[in-house]
C-alpha cells in the first residue's frame, strides 16, 4: 500500500517534469481480441517493465481511423485494411494475424437454456426484422424440441464500427441474397433493427440483462459470462458450435491469406468448420521513427507469434496455423 | 506607484492612473482570449461540416438515412430523438419542479426552504455520467421488469405503447433527464416566486381567496417569466446532455413512433461514433450534428436568459 | 369573521388543501430522488470500495482485485491542468469585465462567455480533438486538461465579474478618494472584499469539471497503466465509469459503482464547502 502511493506520488511527479522512465505504447481498435491483447500487454509488461503498451479497445473502425490519423502507434482490426483504406494511411500499415477467433450468437431465451440451432438465412431473418418472433415457423424447424416462447426477439448489434459486424455482415451476405442487397456487409451498416452497443463487451452486457434477446459477440465475452450461444449451420449443412477446433478447421479449410496476410475464412467449407470464423490482425505502421518504439513493437511482435500463441486456447481463441505464424515473423522485419 | 494630481491629467469616467494602462490591457488580453477561442470554436465546427453541408444542404435536416457505407447521412432521427427525450423531461420534471418550487417559496418555512433547496441544488451537481451509472443498473431494469411492461399492459392500444419491451429506450432517457433538469427549475422557479412583492399575496388573501387561489392565479402568473426561463434552461441541459442519455437511449438511429422503443439523440452518436468516423464525409456529418445541437442549445439558452432577467429583481446587476 | 361555508367554499378548501399538499409531495420527491441517488451510491460503492480501489492498477476483465489508482491520479491531473488553464483566464476576465469594459465591448465579451458555456460538452470534446489532438497526433492529458479549461473560463468569468459588482460602491471610492490607482485599488481592496464570492465560484466550476466524461472521451481517451507523461493517454475517473458501466463483467460493474462513490463524494464535498463559504443571504452564481 505504501509502496503504491510513493509510486503514484512519483507518477504524478514525474508527469509535471514529463520525465518517462517507461516506453509507452498506445495502440486502439478492436474489442473482438481486447481481452487477450490486454492479458498479453500485461503479462508483457510483468516480463519487460520497461515497456508499457497501452491499448484502447474503441472498435476496428475506431483503430483504423485512429492508424490513420496517426494518434495512435498501432491499430486493431477484425476487418482487414482495403487498398484504399491502405492508400490513405501515410505510412503504408503492415497487417500483422494475432489470432483466431469465433463470432457467436449468443442469446437469453428463458427456457431456452441451450442447444439453440440457427441457421444462415434464419439469422438474417431475425437481423433484419423480418423473423420477429421466437416461436416463429422457420426458427422452429432448426429446432423441433425446443421450448420456444411466442415472444418479441429484442436483437442487439453494434453500436460502433465493428470488425465483429463486418465478419458478421460478410457471412450474412454470403448466405442470404436478400441481406447482400439491402444491407452489405461492413464494419457498419445501416441496421434494419435492433439495439445499438458499444463494442463486443456492450452487446454482451445489454443481451446478458434482457429477456428474449439475442446478439453476436465474439466468443470469450459468451463464455467469460457463462451466456448460452447458438450452433450455427455451416457451408456443408452441419450445425457446428463454436469451439477451437471448429474455427481451427474452418482456417484449414479456406483458401489461404494473400500475401500481405489478408483474408477471410467465413463460411468456409468442410463439415467440422465453424461459419462465423476470422483472423484479427494488429495493424503496424511499416516505419517507426522512434528507435525505442520501434525495438519495443518489434520485440513484442516476435513475442507474440512465438510464446504469446500459447495464451491463446486458455482464453477461447484458436492460435495461428503454425505455417501462417511462421510466415508472420518474416514480416516482422519489414518494419523499417 | 507615485499619484498624479488631478491638473497633470485629463480627468476621465474612471481614473486610470500609472499601471492602470498595464492592468486594464493585461485583464484585456484574457477577456479576448475568450473571444479569441470561442471563435475558433465556431469556426473549426463551422469548417469541418462544409464537406456535409455542401454534400447534403438543407436536406440534411429532414433525411433519415444513417449509411457509414454510402456516406450518406440525415439529421432528421437524431433530431427527433433528442427533442422527444427532452419533452418527455419537461413533461415530467416541469410540473414535478414547479410545484417543488411553489411548496418551498409559498408554504415552507425560510428555515427549511433554504435547507431543502440547498439539497436540490445539491442534486444539480451531481456528474451526468454518475446519473447515466444508476439508470444503467436501476432505472434500465426496472423499466423493463414493471413500468414498461404495466403501461404496456394499460395503453398497448396506442402506437405510443407499442413493441417489444427492452428496457432502454426514449421512455427511460427522459425519466433521467428529467430527474437531471429538475433541480434547475426548482432553484430558479423558488427565486422568481419570492421575487414576488408581499403585496401582491395579501391583497389576494384580502380579498377572500383561500392560500392555493392566490397562489396559482396571482403569485405564479407574476412570475411566469421566470418559471418559463426556469423551464427554458432545463430544456438547454436536456439538449445537450451526452452520458446518461448514450447509456440508455438504446443506439438505434432512425425514427419509432413507440415512447418504449430504442432511439438516438445527437450528443449520444456523436459520443458513440466520432472516435471512430473515418473518411472525409463521416466526420463533417458528425460534426454538423453537433453544430445543429449547438445552435439549437444557444437559441434555448438566449430565450432562457431573457426571461430570467426580466423577472428576478437582481436580473438587472446580474446581465 | 370566518367565511360561511356554502358548498362551493367547502369546493374550494378542499382543492385549496389537495393542491397544497400535492406541492408539499412534488418537494418531498425532488428531496427524496436526492436521498435515493446518495443511498443507491453509497450501498453498491460502499461494499465495492476496497484498498485496492485506490492502490491498483486495472486488471484485464475476468481477473478479480484490480483498482483504478491510475484513473484518480488522471482525473487529478487533467482538473489540475484544466484549472491552470481556466481559473486565470476566467478570473482575470471577470477583473475586466467588472472594472474596465465599457458598456459594449462588455456586453460582447458577456455574450460570448454565455455563449461558450452553452456548448454541449460532447461539441467541446471535438473542437479539442481538432485543435489538439489532431495536430499533435497523440490523445493527451493536455487535450483533456484544454477542453476542460474551456468549461471552467465562462463559469469563473462570470462568478467573478458578479461578486466584485456586488462590492460596495463606498469601498472602491474610498480606495480612489485616497488617491490609489484602480489596480491597487482592485488588487488591494475589492477582490478580498470579494473573496468568498469568487473562490465559491472557482470550486464550484472546478467540482463541475472533474465530474465531465464527454470532452474526454476523444482527448484523454484512457490508459490501463499509469501515464507516464502529460502527453499521453491518460485514464480518469468518470471515463471509467462510463467503459466499466457498459461492459459485461461483474468485477467491473462493482468497480464503477466504487468510482461512482468517489467521484460523487468529491463533487460533494467541494460543493458543500462551497455553498457553506458564500455568506447567507448572498446569492449563488448561476
Amino acid at each position: 500500500m505504501k509502496n503504491t502511493l510513493i509510486a503514484g506520488a512519483a507518477a504524478l511527479a514525474a508527469l509535471f517534469t514529463g520525465a518517462a522512465s517507461a516506453q509507452s505504447i498506445t495502440g486502439a481498435g478492436a474489442t473482438f481480441p481486447a481481452p487477450i491483447y490486454q492479458k498479453w500487454f500485461a503479462d508483457y509488461h510483468a516480463a519487460h517493465s520497461g515497456v508499457q503498451i497501452n491499448y484502447q479497445a474503441i472498435g476496428s473502425g475506431g483503430g483504423i481511423k485512429q492508424l490513420t490519423d496517426g494518434t495512435v502507434d498501432f491499430g486493431a482490426s477484425d476487418k482487414p485494411m482495403s487498398d484504399t483504406e491502405v492508400a490513405a494511411v501515410k505510412v503504408k500499415p503492415l497487417h500483422f494475424p494475432t489470432v483466431l477467433g469465433g463470432v457467436v450468437l449468443t442469446y437469453n431465451v428463458p427456457g431456452v437454456e441451450t442447444g439453440l440451432q440457427l441457421s444462415g438465412d434464419v439469422v438474417a431473418g431475425i437481423f433484419m426484422g423480418t423473423i420477429k418472433k421466437w416461436n416463429d415457423p422457420k426458427i422452429k424447424a432448426d429446432n423441433k424440441k425446443a421450448n420456444l416462447p411466442d415472444k418479441d426477439i429484442v436483437v442487439v448489434r453494434r453500436s460502433d464500427s465493428s470488425g465483429t459486424s463486418f465478419v458478421f455482415t460478410d457471412y450474412l451476405s454470403q448466405v442470404s441474397p436478400e441481406w447482400k442487397s439491402k444491407v452489405g456487409a461492413a464494419t457498419a451498416v445501416q441496421w434494419p433493427t435492433g439495439l445499438g452497443q458499444k463494442g463486443s463487451d456492450g452487446v454482451a452486457g445489454m443481451v446478458k440483462q434482457t429477456p428474449n434477446s439475442i446478439g453476436y459477440v465474439e466468443l470469450l465475452f459468451a463464455a467469460q459470462n457463462k451466456m448460452t450461444f447458438a450452433d450455427l449451420k455451416n457451408a456443408s449443412g452441419k450445425y457446428v458450435k463454436a469451439t477451437f477446433e471448429s474455427v481451427t478447421a474452418a482456417a484449414a479449410a479456406s483458401k489461404g491469406l494473400d500475401k500481405d496476410f489478408r483474408g477471410s475464412i467465413v463460411n468456409a467449407p468442410g463439415a467440422k468448420s465453424y461459419p462465423l470464423s476470422t483472423y484479427t490482425w494488429l495493424l503496424i505502421p511499416s516505419q517507426i521513427a522512434d528507435a525505442g518504439k520501434k525495438k519495443a513493437i518489434t520485440e513484442f511482435l516476435k513475442w507474440m507469434l512465438t510464446d504469446g500463441q500459447k495464451q491463446a486456447e486458455g482464453l477461447s481463441y484458436a492460435p495461428l496455423p503454425a505455417a501462417v505464424a511462421k510466415q508472420v515473423q518474416a514480416q516482422i522485419a519489414l518494419i523499417k | 506607484m507615485a499619484t498624479h494630481t488631478a491638473a497633470a491629467r485629463p480627468i476621465r469616467k474612471k481614473r486610470l492612473i500609472g499601471g492602470d494602462e498595464l492592468a486594464k490591457a493585461f485583464t484585456l488580453f484574457f477577456a479576448v482570449l475568450i473571444l479569441v477561442v470561442t471563435g475558433t470554436l465556431v469556426y473549426q465546427l463551422w469548417i469541418t461540416s462544409s464537406p456535409a453541408k455542401e454534400k447534403f444542404g438543407f436536406g440534411f435536416l429532414a433525411s433519415t438515412l444513417w449509411n457509414p457505407v454510402t456516406d450518406e447521412y440525415g439529421a432528421l432521427p437524431f433530431i427527433y430523438g433528442t427533442v422527444l427525450t427532452a419533452f418527455l423531461a419537461l413533461v415530467i420534471s416541469v410540473p414535478l419542479g414547479v410545484g417543488a418550487a411553489i411548496y418551498l417559496s409559498e408554504l415552507a418555512l425560510p428555515k427549511v426552504s433554504n435547507a431543502l433547496t440547498f439539497l436540490v441544488e445539491l442534486l444539480a451537481a451531481v456528474p451526468s455520467v454518475i446519473f447515466g451509472l444508476l439508470a444503467i443498473f436501476t432505472l434500465v431494469p426496472a423499466m423493463r421488469d414493471y413500468v414498461q411492461p404495466a403501461l404496456q399492459k394499460v395503453f398497448g392500444f396506442s402506437p405510443l405503447f407499442g413493441g417489444p419491451i427492452f428496457g432502454v429506450g426514449y421512455l427511460t432517457a427522459g425519466i433521467i433527464l428529467a430527474v437531471m433538469t429538475f433541480p434547475f427549475i426548482i432553484s430558479v422557479s423558488r427565486e422568481a416566486l419570492m421575487a414576488v412583492p408581499r403585496e401582491q399575496r395579501e391583497a389576494a388573501l384580502a380579498l377572500g381567496a383561500t392560500k392555493w387561489e392566490s397562489t396559482w392565479q396571482i403569485v405564479v402568473p407574476f412570475a411566469r417569466l421566470g418559471i418559463l426561463g426556469s423551464v427554458f434552461l432545463g430544456l438547454a441541459r436536456a439538449l445537450g446532455e451526452t452520458m446518461a442519455v448514450t447509456m440508455v437511449i438504446g443506439n438505434d438511429p432512425a425514427i419509432h413512433a413507440s415512447l418504449l422503443s430504442p432511439g438516438y439523440t445527437i450528443a449520444a452518436v456523436i459520443a458513440n461514433e466520432f472516435a471512430e468516423a473515418s473518411g472525409k464525409m463521416y466526420p463533417s456529418a458528425l460534426v454538423e450534428l453537433g453544430l445543429v445541437l449547438f445552435a439549437l442549445t444557444m437559441l434555448i439558452n438566449g430565450l432562457a436568459q431573457l426571461m430570467i432577467v426580466l423577472t428576478t429583481k437582481k436580473g438587472a446587476a446580474k446581465g | 369573521m370566518r367565511p360561511t361555508m356554502t358548498p362551493r367554499n367547502r369546493w374550494r378548501n378542499s382543492v385549496n388543501n389537495v393542491m397544497l399538499t400535492l406541492t408539499g409531495v412534488c418537494a418531498a420527491v425532488s428531496v427524496s430522488s436526492l436521498f435515493l441517488i446518495l443511498g443507491y451510491l453509497l450501498f453498491n460503492g460502499g461494499k465495492s470500495v476496497d484498498l485496492n480501489f485506490f492502490t491498483k492498477l486495472p486488471l484485464s476483465p475476468g481477473q478479480v482485485g484490480g483498482g483504478m489508482a491510475n484513473a484518480i491520479v488522471g482525473s487529478t491531473t487533467i482538473v489540475l491542468l484544466a484549472s491552470l488553464i481556466g481559473l486565470p483566464v476566467g478570473f482575470l476576465s471577470g477583473v475586466y469585465l467588472a472594472e474596465f469594459s465599457p458598456k459594449s465591448f462588455g456586453f460582447l465579451i458577456r455574450y460570448t462567455a454565455d455563449l461558450l458555456n452553452g456548448v454541449p460538452s460532447i461539441v467541446i470534446g471535438i473542437f479539442a480533438w481538432s485543435l489538439i489532438v489532431h495536430n499533435m497526433h497523440h490523445f493527451s492529458a493536455i487535450a483533456g486538461g484544454f477542453a476542460l479549461s474551456l468549461m471552467l473560463i465562462p463559469i469563473t468569468a462570470r462568478g467573478t465579474e458578479q461578486f466584485l459588482l456586488e462590492v460596495p460602491r463606498t469601498m472602491r471610492e474610498g480606495a480612489l478618494a485616497l488617491g490609489a490607482p484602480m489596480w491597487v485599488t482592485i488588487a488591494t481592496v475589492i477582490v478580498p472584499a470579494a473573496r468568498k464570492g469568487i473562490m465559491t465560484s472557482m470550486i464550484l466550476g472546478v467540482a463541475r469539471i472533474s465530474g465531465e466524461t464527454a470532452p474526454l472521451l476523444f482527448t484523454a481517451l484512457g490508459n490501463e497503466y499509469w501515464a507516464t507523461s502529460l502527453n499521453e493517454p491518460t485514464a480518469s475517473l468518470p471515463v471509467m465509469i462510463f467503459t466499466h458501466a457498459t461492459a459485461p463483467y461483474e468485477d467491473w460493474h462493482r468497480q464503477a459503482w466504487a468510482a461512482g462513490l468517489v467521484l460523487l463524494g468529491l463533487v460533494f464535498v467541494a460543493n458543500i464547502l462551497a455553498r457553506t463559504i458564500v455568506s447567507r443571504g448572498a446569492s449563488l452564481p448561476k
